[in-house]
Parts: C-alpha cells; sequence; structure tokens
C-alpha cells in the first residue's frame, strides 16, 4: 500500500503540454474545433472566419450552450432529459403571451419597462416548476428519466400549441429582444472594459489555483509556464472581443439610430457591434454553473451521486431531492435559452426549438461528458455547442444540402464518443 | 471487563428483514455496551450486513425495535443513523468512485467557508491529519478514489467512519483488503475507541480476530441467530462449530 509517487512526477522528459498542465482532453477539442474552422475558412474563401460570421456562431451558439451546461448536471446524474426543446418552446410561448396579452390586459402598456423582467420572471418560473416537476416523476415515483421526458417531448411542445393557439407570436417587447444578439450588443467601449475584467480574473484564477497546490503540497508547473497560460488567456480573450468589435454596425443602422435622435451620421464614423448581451447571459450562466458544480455542496453531490448513486444515499444525500433540483435547475435554463431564442428571432413561433434536445445532449456529451455518470464539465458543454453550431453554419455556408448537413452532424456525435473512449482507454482515466 | 449493568448503548430487539421470500434476518435480538466490541460472525449470506444496516438506515426492518441509549430509535435513512452518532464502515465501502479521498469523507458533511463554498483546502487538511494516523503511507489526496488499492479505498472508508467522533461504530469486514500492518493499526484503533467509551459492531470471518478485539461473539446462520457467547468463555474451534454447525458449544448450552 505504499505509494510514494505523487501523481506523475516521476517520469522526467515531459513535453510541453505536460509541463504546461493543460487538460488534454480540452486541448483536443480545442484542437477539434480549430480544424473545422479552418477547414470551412478555406472552402468558403475566407467568409468563414469573418468578423459578422463569427459574430453570428456566437449569437446561434447561446441557447443550446445554455442549456447544454444544465444538461451537464442532468447526464452525470445518470439521467437524460429529452423534453429541452419542448419545454423551451413552453416557457417561450408563456413569455410571448405574458407581453403581449396578459400584461397589456392587466394596463401595462406596450413599451413599458416593467414588461421585460416580468415577462422573463414567469418565463423562468414556467421552466422551474415544469422542470422540478419531471425531477418529481423521475426522484420520487422512480419513472425512468428517459421515459419523463419522452412524455415531456411531446406534452411540452403541445401545451406551447394551445398557450398560443398555435399562432405565431410577435413582434416581443423592445427590451426583451436586447437579448436576442445583434438587437442588443455592449458597444466597443464596454466590450474592451469586459474583455480586460475577464482577462484580470483569468490571472487572478490561474494565481490562485497555484497558490492552493502549493498550499496542499501538490506538484506545481514552472512560474514561466503559468504566465504563458495567462497570455494565451489574455490573447484568447482579448482577440474574441476584438472580433466582435470589429463587426461594424451597417451604415443604414446607423443612419436610422442618428435619425432617431435628429442628427446625421458624422464623415467617416463607424461603430463595431462588440459584445452581444445574450453572450454576456451565457458568461454568466457558466460562471455560476461551474462554481455550482466545483464550489457548492450542491455540486459535490450531483457529482457523488453520478459517481455512485449507493454510496451518496449511504452518506446521507437525499438524492431523490437532488434530481428535483437538477431537473428544476434545467428548467430554468431552458427558459433563459427561449428567452434567448425567441427574442432573436423576435417572435414565438411553434417550432422554436424543434430538435434542440439532441443539440444540447450531443454538445454536452461532444464536450466530454460520460452517459455513465460522474463525469462532465461546463466549459466542455460549451465547447462542444460551439463546434455544432460551426459544423452546422460552415456546412451552410458551404452549400451542402439540409439532409446531409444532419448525416454529417450524427456521424460526429458518434464519432466524438468514440474518440473519447479512445482516448479514454489510452490515459487510463475511467 | 465491560461493565453490562447500565442501559444498552444499541439494543435490536427481535429484527427481522425479508427480502421476498428470503428470510434474510429471522427474529435476531443483540445489544451492545459502551466500550464493548461485539463481533458478528457467520457464513456467506448468514444476514450480519443485512442486520447491521437496519442499525446504519440503509435497510428498515420488517418487524422489531432499535434502542439506543435505552430510547427507541426510529432510523429510517442514514441521515437518521448519524443524527444518532451512528457511524458506519459497509462491506461495499460506499465510496464515490470518481471523487477523491477528501470529498469521499466528508461527503454529506462538507466544511464550508464563511460564504457557505466548500472549503476544499480544510476538508484535505483534516483527511492528511486522520489519514497520518490510519495509514501513514496514504498519499494520493489528489486522485478519484478509483485510481485507489483495495486497501487504500478501505483506509478511507474507515477514516470516514471514525473521523466524526461517533458514539456507534459499525464495522463490516473492515479489514478485508487490508495489508497486516495496516490491519494492525486498524486493530489499535479499535482498542483506543474502546477506551474513548464508543460501542463497536464489527463483521469478520476471522475468528482468531474475532477472538483478540471483541469482548463477545454473536453467531448467525440463515438469518438467525445461534446465539451470543463471551470470547473468553470459547476457544476458535468453538467459534467455528458454532458457524459450521449452528450450535452453540456444549458447554455453554444452557
Ligand atoms: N438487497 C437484497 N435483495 C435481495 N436479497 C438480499 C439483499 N441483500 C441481501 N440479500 C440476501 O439476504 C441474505 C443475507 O445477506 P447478507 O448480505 O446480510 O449476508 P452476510 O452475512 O453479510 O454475508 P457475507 O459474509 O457474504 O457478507 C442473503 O441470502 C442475500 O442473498
Ligand atoms: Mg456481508
Amino acid at each position: 500500500m505504499a505509494d510514494a509517487s505523487a501523481s506523475g512526477t516521476s517520469s522526467k522528459r515531459k513535453s510541453l503540454f505536460q509541463t504546461l498542465e493543460v487538460d488534454t482532453r480540452l486541448l483536443g477539442m480545442v484542437g477539434a474545433f480549430v480544424v473545422v474552422c479552418l477547414m470551412f475558412n478555406f472552402l468558403t474563401d475566407g467568409r468563414f472566419l469573418t468578423p459578422r460570421n463569427i459574430f453570428n456562431l456566437t449569437i446561434q451558439t447561446v441557447s443550446v450552450a445554455i442549456m447544454a451546461t444544465g444538461m451537464v448536471f442532468v447526464i452525470v446524474t445518470r439521467h437524460i432529459d429529452l423534453s429541452v426543446g419542448s419545454l423551451l418552446a413552453t416557457c417561450s410561448a408563456m413569455m410571448a403571451m405574458t407581453q403581449t396579452a396578459i400584461l397589456p390586459g392587466l394596463g401595462l402598456d406596450f413599451g413599458s419597462p416593467l414588461i421585460a423582467p416580468l415577462a422573463i420572471l414567469v418565463g423562468v418560473a414556467t421552466g422551474a416548476v415544469i422542470g422540478a416537476f419531471q425531477g418529481y416523476l423521475i426522484g420520487y415515483l422512480a419513472i425512468p428519466a428517459f421515459i419523463v421526458t419522452l412524455g415531456g417531448l411531446l406534452v411540452w411542445r403541445n401545451v406551447a400549441w394551445y398557450l398560443t393557439n398555435g399562432q405565431t407570436i410577435g413582434p416581443l417587447d423592445e427590451t426583451f429582444q436586447l437579448l436576442g444578439g445583434i438587437s442588443g450588443t455592449m458597444g466597443e467601449t464596454g466590450s474592451w472594459i469586459l474583455g480586460v475584467i475577464a482577462v484580470i480574473v483569468a490571472a487572478v484564477a490561474i494565481w490562485g489555483a497555484r497558490r492552493a497546490r502549493i498550499a496542499h503540497e501538490f506538484p506545481v508547473k514552472p512560474i514561466w509556464a503559468e504566465f504563458a497560460l495567462m497570455i494565451v488567456a489574455a490573447v484568447l480573450i482579448l482577440g474574441l472581443v476584438a472580433t466582435l468589435n470589429a463587426y461594424e454596425v451597417p451604415e443604414r443602422v446607423l443612419a436610422r439610430q442618428f435619425e432617431a435622435q435628429g442628427l446625421t451620421v458624422p464623415e467617416g464614423y463607424t461603430q463595431g457591434y462588440g459584445v452581444p448581451y445574450s453572450v454576456l447571459l451565457l458568461i454568466a450562466v457558466a460562471v455560476v454553473m461551474t462554481v455550482v458544480a466545483r464550489k457548492t455542496r450542491l455540486g459535490r453531490y450531483i457529482f457523488a451521486t453520478g459517481g455512485n448513486p449507493d454510496a451518496a444515499e449511504l452518506s446521507g444525500i437525499n438524492t431523490r431531492m437532488l434530481t428535483v433540483k437538477v431537473f428544476a435547475i434545467m428548467g430554468v435554463l431552458c427558459a433563459l435559452a427561449a428567452l434567448v431564442a425567441s427574442a432573436r428571432l423576435s417572435f414565438h413561433s411553434n417550432d422554436i426549438g424543434t430538435l434542440d434536445e439532441l443539440r444540447v445532449i450531443a454538445a454536452a456529451v461532444i464536450g466530454g461528458t460520460a452517459l455513465a455518470g460522474g463525469m462532465g464539465t461546463i466549459y466542455g458543454a460549451i465547447l462542444g455547442a460551439l463546434i455544432m453550431q460551426s459544423l452546422q453554419s460552415g456546412m451552410a455556408m458551404v452549400g451542402v444540402d439540409a439532409p446531409f448537413q444532419n448525416i454529417v452532424v450524427g456521424g460526429v456525435l458518434v464519432l466524438a464518443v468514440l474518440v473519447d473512449i479512445v482516448y479514454r482507454k489510452r490515459t487510463g482515466a475511467k | 471487563m465491560v461493565d453490562r449493568s447500565g442501559t444498552p448503548l444499541v439494543e435490536m430487539r427481535d429484527i427481522s428483514v425479508s427480502f421476498g421470500g428470503i428470510k434474510a434476518v429471522d427474529h435476531v435480538s443483540i445489544d451492545l455496551f459502551p466500550g464493548e466490541v461485539v463481533g458478528l460472525l457467520g457464513h456467506n449470506g448468514a444476514g450480519k450486513s443485512t442486520l447491521i444496516k437496519c442499525l446504519s438506515g440503509a435497510y428498515r426492518q420488517d418487524t422489531g425495535d432499535i434502542f439506543v441509549n435505552g430510547e427507541k430509535a426510529n432510523i429510517e435513512n442514514p441521515r437518521d443513523a448519524r443524527d444518532y452518532n451512528i457511524e458506519t464502515i459497509y462491506q461495499t465501502l460506499a465510496l464515490a468512485d470518481n471523487l477523491d479521498a477528501a470529498s469521499n469523507l466528508f461527503l454529506g458533511r462538507e466544511l464550508t467557508t464563511g460564504l457557505g463554498f466548500v472549503n476544499d483546502a480544510a476538508m484535505e487538511a483534516e483527511t492528511r491529519k486522520i489519514m497520518g494516523r490510519l495509514n501513514p503511507n496514504f498519499r494520493k489526496f489528489a486522485s478519484p478514489v478509483s485510481a485507489l488499492s483495495g486497501g487504500q479505498r478501505q483506509s478511507v472508508a474507515i477514516a470516514r467512519a471514525v473521523y466524526f467522533e461517533a458514539k456507534i461504530l459499525v464495522m463490516d469486514e473492515p479489514t478485508a483488503a487490508l495489508g497486516p500492518q495496516e490491519t494492525q493499526m486498524v486493530a489499535e484503533l479499535i482498542q483506543e475507541l474502546k477506551k474513548d467509551g464508543l460501542g463497536i459492531f464489527l463483521i469478520d470471518h476471522d475468528v482468531h480476530q474475532v477472538k483478540r478485539l471483541c469482548d463477545r461473539a454473536a453467531v448467525m446462520k440463515n438469518g438467525e441467530l445461534v446465539g451470543i457467547v463471551d470470547v473468553d468463555d470459547v476457544s476458535t474451534d468453538d467459534l467455528l462449530a458454532m458457524i459450521i454447525a449452528g450450535k452453540k458449544p456444549e458447554h455453554l448450552a444452557a
């Protein structure tokens, strides 16, 4: 039982990546993403990696990515949620009806600043209640999640239909639409400030992790490696901000904006869009979910239950209630995704979120969430969503037929899992 | 000598558990006094684990009552058992393989920071302390327990049970996977805990170990209690005979 060697410090020659101690799995995903981007950029003669397309890519990814973070928790606890697309539709319908019919009926005028927050509140509550209800059926009544949410897939899609009588509801409230993507961005200055804050946070986090490891007597990487990581993080963050800022508001839109204030556009004036509010929301969700996963009891219990449900139960964890909480979180995230998705369209439509359950599950799985439970990361799921969306939009830009696009996406999903299995066998990870 | 004149720490009265048609535990009564170690012996499938799982809250008995300090205890789940200061080392160890030693040790009872976040640093420091006592060779604090050897895993499970200052300790084959040195440390630990006035149920297949560590031995066969004997009154052969033949030795038979 003697075991003096602390995790892998003994090997003398280390590769660069080992020295940097970056997660090779993450590296693989980033690598795949870069390859996809470069390939499409080549096939589209450079149209794929333009600021405009990158901007669109990010705002198209947000809705699925938000839900994928919740799906990580669901899959980690050895469940599945097939109802997220339909739940998104019900939440979207509730929010649309609240702002166009119910609140105006209660005497709130169109354009009132209260409409958007109230509508969002109703949507989030709807998601939480429906999610918790499904969680109750799964946790307390022991109906398999697959069945409950398969039923939910049909039920909530059609509840949404009844809520709106099958009509398209719109246009949605102006403030509400700010979270749709292009209709609400932070502008260049705001985006730079955000970028700088993010860089500082990343640097502090990297440094804090190092100090924690020293305090715990775990081996640390050389100082230069820490700084290299900080620089990589800074370049990535600021590069993204610069790219989003480089996408300029078209002249006619600018002209309209200035006209509305009784002004004319000055000669040579340009304005970049910057970071969309919806992306800001995704970042917030990602941060909160990561903190929950790593730093709270709830997160600890989610992973423990996924790793060994019996052990969790014997340790006094109320695994039934945990299931309710996990599905309630999933419901809330569906509501936020519904907010982004309907705001982007500027209306609620019946088919909103159709097939999203598959995209969301695929994103989580491509992002390294193990269906056997107990393993998964929030950032992985977001990256998975980004990879899926890049594939889809890239193929659309190249002019691949829609049916063939789906064939490729399906194939990639299976391939990604196969690669993951092989990778885990090689590295000996479970 | 253990003083058995007061109220027992634990009294399990007339406990029965069946799974479908199988009577896993059949009207068994057993008690445990402070500072006492009671060994539970019996063939595989005799019902030992099932019996003590009623005390741990993992199972609910079909009939019978459990008394802790003379008062009737209503133990419906593992949380209730913890509230009665009952800690258990399960035969299956009950570890979450994907988490590290510290997370497992504190599972369900995490130390938190002022803001309510889990305090990994403090939990790890505590884990290092207790593991230093139990298994000084243990170094793998950063790896998930799936990467540990069977004995190392068992050490983590033992550490978890003794860390929280239990009054009643249930150990289901705690040394099954341990090497000789580690087994010796557990034996010393049991003596130490005994001195502190804990009551310990020890399930073990090794009759020599039971004779060495325990004050009394209870033998089960096919779910029924064969008898409870003072270990000083019997030889290891007597114990073996009880386990195999299911009869009390003649010089003790009433
Ligand atoms: N969850 C269960 N479902 C059905 N039968 C069970 C269950 N748990 C135990 N049993 C049965 O109850 C009986 C007693 O099992 P138990 O685990 O208590 O034995 P044990 O004395 O601990 O044996 P061992 O020495 O092998 O650990 C066995 O016949 C077993 O098959
Ligand atoms: Mg057993």
